[in-house]
């Protein structure tokens, strides 16, 4: 019964788009593959019996060869390819970060695009403005976004849950609309443009696998160190405050102090994203960091599994190459992410890759 | 070892205790009784820097404790097991225990001989953890939780323990164990302050026991003593 509303539904959803002939088709198309689905389940247990011929591989061997494969993809690829892999990238660092607040520390944040957009403007105006390099540039950009994340910790400290979420709605929208109005400073809605490219130990990254390379490495320093974290003390508390803050206080956890490094600590991996960000583009404006961003980042999170690191990886991949996929069917993208979300609710609530914690 | 002096507890307006003393000597078993909404659990709570007092001291060890933050007192060796067990329903029972020995782990290195001893203790108190150890904390039964956040409590190595409600939802053959570990705990040279509303089981274990009425401390003495009081009798044992 359950199944026919969701079919109805999931066809009547389509309608506005498809055509009412669509619809029907689709109906037919869903009911069709049920019943077949149904009668293969029923007429026999071969499907239950049936497994995979098992493989056996080495997990190290594994990565080693996705490491290879990763490493050699700027020779293969169309430029186009690239640049969504980039992207890939650059959003799997934000998610991590993102990851670190909402499914370490149990802080529910809708504001995060905030930090990306203060890490890529410090970014564009020290480079631009100041006319600082790259590296000094991007020092200064992590500590003022860890700085930015402290202070939106203040407001966090009395707030939880679905109050915090709304303060963080607030501080994301602060954000934008100071960028888009502070003309002096940010340019406004016209953006900062001409953002020189990175010198590298005196080598001018100029090409697309050029900054493939660049991403590269700082996604495997960013899960490194979020894994490395994750399993230390701090991270620990972070999970003690995640799943009962006043118990993790009669253990002797600094509440406080948790969660002012849980903001910072994900607000730093947003600058260092945003950085890529603005490098990459070598132009930033207001629009690429609305509030659909921040919710683009959580959805990332929460599809690939709160709290888990391969799972926020597969997530950011997910969102990111699959709209790109989808390119051709403009209309139906955000159709197809809203099926597919609540698809995910309902056959893996935990996310794609659970956390173990 | 452990002395409140003219403790005035508020939340918000509400005056929820009104100066109260209480002494607790080492390695006694102190109980806290009283009824619903005396401020027995408030003053557990201020004890352990939750909340705080606005007027008075407490001392701990000869040590001024009251406007220290929790994690502080925790670490001074005030360990606390919270009303309603609140265990980490999604950690492992292994991590719930380490998670205790936070304060100590800072010192100790997560992987140290000392740290092991101390999980070996407490497996041995409550064999029943041992086997559930990969096991997440939410999946165990209400008196497995109890056992556990005992555990947990006790893997800090405190000086002095804080029991809230310890028998509380639990089945009478619970009930009956985890007295039975308190009483051994204390045999080992621990000092409990215990509060609750099964005021029999409480003052029979215990050496000295006060009496909580509206915030105030309306009888105190020894646990025997209270337990054949008349008054106490009638208001809190039912008979």
């Amino acid at each position: 019964m359950k199944t026919i509303l969701f079919i109805l539904w999931l066809s009547f959803l389509s309608v506005p788009f498809m055509g009412l002939k669509g619809g029907l088709w689709l109906l037919s198309g869903i009911v069709l593959a049920y019943c077949i689905f149904l009668i293969i389940k029923k007429s026999s247990n071969l499907l239950k019996e049936f497994r995979l011929p098992e493989i056996p591989y080495n997990l190290k061997i594994l990565y080693a060869l996705i490491f290879v494969i990763l490493l050699v993809l700027p020779f293969v690829l169309k430029d186009y390819y690239l640049d969504v892999i980039i992207l890939a990238g650059i959003y799997i660092i934000l998610a991590l970060g993102l990851n670190v607040v909402i499914g370490f520390s149990g802080l529910l944040n809708l504001g995060f695009a905030a930090f990306y957009a203060i890490g890529a403007y410090s970014f564009a105006l020290l480079t631009t403005n100041a006319g600082l390099g790259f590296w000094t540039s991007l020092s200064s950009t992590l500590f003022i976004t860890a700085l930015s994340g402290f202070i939106l910790a203040f407001p966090a400290l009395r707030l939880r849950g679905d109050y915090l979420a709304i303060v963080t709605l607030g501080f994301g929208e602060i954000a934008r609309l100071t960028l888009n109005n502070w003309d002096s400073l940010t340019r406004g809605p016209n953006g900062i443009s001409g953002i020189p490219s990175p010198f590298v130990f005196g080598f001018e990254l100029s090409s697309l696998s050029h900054y493939y390379y660049l991403v590269f490495i700082f996604v495997l320093i960013a899960v490194f160190i979020v894994r490395r974290v994750y399993h230390s003390r701090i991270g620990r508390a972070w999970l003690a405050l995640r799943d009962d803050e006043m118990a993790a206080e009669a253990m002797g956890i600094d509440t406080t102090k948790y969660k002012f490094l849980a903001f910072s600590f994900g607000a730093f991996w947003a600058g260092l994203a945003g950085t890529l960000f603005a490098s990459k583009m070598r132009f930033v404006s207001p629009e690429s960091f609305t509030f659909m961003e921040s919710v683009f980042v959580a959805c990332m999170v929460i599809l690939g599994g709160l709290g888990s690191i391969p799972g926020v990886i597969v997530g950011s991949l997910i969102l990111v190459v699959l709209p790109e996929v989808l390119r051709e069917f403009q209309l139906y993208r955000m159709l197809a992410l809203g099926i597919g979300i609540i698809l995910m609710m309902v056959f893996r609530p935990l996310g794609l890759i659970r956390s173990k914690g | 070892m452990l002395l409140l002096k003219d403790i005035y507890t508020f939340y918000g307006h509400i005056e929820a205790i009104k100066g109260i003393d209480i002494y607790v000597n080492k390695g006694e078993i102190v109980c806290l009784i009283g009824s619903n909404g005396a401020g027995k659990s408030t003053a557990l709570m201020t004890i352990s820097g939750v909340l705080k007092s606005k007027t008075g001291s407490i001392t701990f060890e000869g040590e001024e404790i009251h406007r220290m933050l929790p994690h502080r007192i925790v670490a001074k060796g005030i360990s606390q097991v919270p009303e309603g067990r609140r265990i980490f329903p999604k950690l492992t029972v292994r991590e719930n225990l380490e998670m205790g020995a936070y304060t100590k782990s800072s010192k100790l290195r997560v992987k140290s001989e000392k740290l092991k001893r101390q999980y070996d203790k407490v497996y041995e108190m409550f064999p029943v953890l041992k086997e559930r150890e990969k096991q997440m904390g939410g999946t165990l039964s209400g008196g497995e939780q109890q056992m556990l956040a005992i555990g947990r409590a006790l893997m800090s190595k405190p000086k002095l323990l804080l029991l809230d409600e310890p028998s509380l939802g639990l089945a009478p053959i619970f009930v009956g164990k985890i007295f039975k570990t308190i009483k051994e705990l204390n045999a080992k040279g621990l000092t409990i302050l215990l509060v609750e509303q099964n005021a029999r089981a409480a003052l029979k274990l215990a050496h000295r026991g006060y009496v909580m009425e509206s915030g105030r401390i309306v009888k105190e003495g020894e646990g025997k003593k209270l337990l054949h009081a008349p008054d106490i009798k009638r208001a809190y044992l039912g008979e």
